[in-house]
């Protein structure tokens, strides 16, 4: 593994949701992730990446790769400056739809991951955190 | 234009995905195939989707819709080859599937279809 | 922070042979051999302080976290994961730079017999040095160590269920003792692969000699007939006893089309009819 432990990607196209995808492999196996671990991460960022792109008006996505106290893992942040969302108890439980989708995915991304963070502000933009520990 | 290739094999088309699909990839693929499930009037479908090692939940509506459109217009979709962890990752996001018949590769997704088109 | 005097890096340049062999006789009374071929000190010895000479020749500041310490870092990660692979310990492990000290230190003492100040400095300045690549080989040891640790837990798990094939497409999971979250998850998997693994098209999860089931692993495994079913393989569930019975239908879970049975037996002679086999006669 390289050097590196940190940078940022944008996501701003349908492309780049599966560059995001495959960055993400990438991270969680150089960090030795397990398969299944590793495959619930890049799904996960499969929906988050495609909310910024497809809800979020484009955002970025920033990633880190994690050592505290003799634990790694992989974090990640997707943030953009679109709507919003505007009712956020709604919008994370199961089954809530809006568009055409199966629903923001949010509650399934959170059920893939260890840590997850949401903030939001109408109007103003949406920035989740999830985590994943090997 | 990217597409993903459907073949003919006798009465049913088979669909393998071998990349990493993007969205509209994905939706091409869905018109593709009832396109040519209506042209050449197939009893079924083989999606073979045991390459993919990552189903999220745009491409589990993407099959789940395959399999709706195509049994409106008389042919049956299988899914085979899901690698364990997709199915793990599938049942963890919560989508299941209904609706949507699986095997465990091509050879007993034929032998199911077949069985079924001459015992429907 | 002090910095290195010119005269030092000579001194170090010029002793190399006598340092290296106190050195290595340092570690070898230490046990810093153990396990490890013959030449393999020697040579890491060597790599190792000719590393430190080209980069304090380079007149790299002391920040090992820079990058012109990139390759001495890698050096001691390669050398620390493969102790911890060898089953050293950290302490043995991390005198391999501490045995340096000694050696170097005679050295300085009798070049710069007549400078105490200077003698004061450069030994500061270097016992920094090596403290903190130390540290770093310490780092490095304890995570390759986890993972070692780890990666054999995982292996005794799936070594203690064993999943057993039974018929041709029909494989056995036999369920012991009770199960933990991490376990049953674990244990899971492995069934999955196996199922691909063999292309078996039944898999039957006896929890026989399983006393209870708590919440979180009845969750488990009706997650697993869930991915059974997905990747075209069914699955049924042996040995269910009233208790369990009892929690699986209080947690509301969907049974659906659950299929169990009360013993192995009788789930082994329903997955063979099936499979289309004939079984002959009856039981």
């Amino acid at each position: 593994m390289n050097g590196e432990h940190s940078g940022s990607l944008p996501v701003r196209i349908e492309q780049d949701v599966v560059l995001a995808r495959q960055l993400a492999r990438k991270l969680a196996s150089d960090c030795g992730m397990r398969l299944v671990d590793l495959t619930k991460l890049v799904t996960a960022v499969s929906e988050l990446a495609r909310n910024t792109v497809v809800y979020g008006g484009g955002g970025d996505m920033d990633w880190q790769v994690l050592e505290e106290a003799g634990r790694t893992g992989v974090r990640l942040l997707f943030r953009d400056e679109g709507p919003g969302i505007a009712d956020l108890k709604l919008a994370l439980t199961d089954g809530w739809t809006s568009g055409n989708g199966l629903g923001l995915g949010l509650t399934g991304a959170r059920r893939l991951v260890d840590e997850f963070e949401l903030d939001t502000v109408p109007g103003e933009g949406t920035r989740v955190t999830i985590t994943r520990w090997i | 234009m990217e597409r993903i290739p459907i073949l003919r094999m006798g009465e049913f088309l088979l669909v393998t995905i071998q990349v990493d699909m993007h969205d509209k990839l994905a939706m091409r693929l869905q018109d593709d195939l009832t396109d040519r499930i209506s042209a050449t009037s197939a009893r079924g479908v083989l999606l073979d989707i045991s390459a993919l090692d990552m189903v999220d939940s745009f491409i589990g509506r993407m099959i789940a819709d395959i399999a709706s459109l195509s049994r409106l217009m008389d042919a049956q979709v299988m899914v085979v080859g899901m690698q364990p962890a997709v199915a793990i990752t599938l049942v963890e996001l919560g989508l299941t599937l209904p609706g949507v018949s699986t095997a465990l590769d091509v050879e007993r997704g034929m032998q199911r279809l077949s069985q079924h088109v001459r015992h429907p | 922070m002090a910095a290195l005097h010119g005269s030092t890096l000579e001194a170090i340049k010029h002793n190399q042979a006598q340092l290296l062999a106190q050195w290595v006789e340092a570690l070898e009374a230490n046990g810093a051999n153990r396990n490890l071929k013959e030449q393999t000190l020697m040579q890491e010895t060597r790599d190792f302080l000719q590393l430190l000479v080209d980069v304090l020749q380079a007149g790299s500041g002391n920040d090992v976290t820079g990058s012109d310490w990139d390759e001495t870092r890698r050096f001691l990660e390669k050398l620390s994961a493969s102790r911890a692979q060898l089953g050293h310990d950290s302490h043995q492990t991390v005198y391999f730079i501490f045995a340096l000290k000694g050696p170097i230190f005679s050295l300085l003492q009798t070049h710069f017999s007549d400078d105490p100040a200077r003698l004061a400095e450069q030994l500061w300045m270097l016992s920094e040095l090596l403290d903190t690549l130390g540290m770093h080989t310490i780092r490095t040891y304890q995570k390759t160590r986890e993972a070692v640790i780890k990666r054999q837990q995982e292996e005794l798990l799936e070594l203690s269920t064993p999943v057993v094939k039974l018929w041709d497409g029909v494989l056995a999971l036999p369920l012991i003792g009770t199960l933990d979250s991490q376990r049953s998850q674990t244990v899971m998997e492995s069934l999955l692969q196996r199922i691909v693994d063999t292309g078996s098209e039944i898999a039957i999860i006896d929890i026989t000699g399983v006393p209870t089931v708590d919440t979180l692993v009845a969750q488990h495994l009706l997650k697993t007939v869930t991915a059974i079913r997905l990747m075209g393989a069914d699955c049924i569930i042996s040995g269910v006893r009233p208790q369990i019975a009892q929690t699986i239908v209080h947690l509301g879970l969907d049974l659906g089309t659950l299929t169990t049975k009360a013993n192995l037996a009788d789930a082994l002679k329903l997955a063979l009819k099936r499979l289309g086999v004939n079984l002959g006669e009856q039981a």
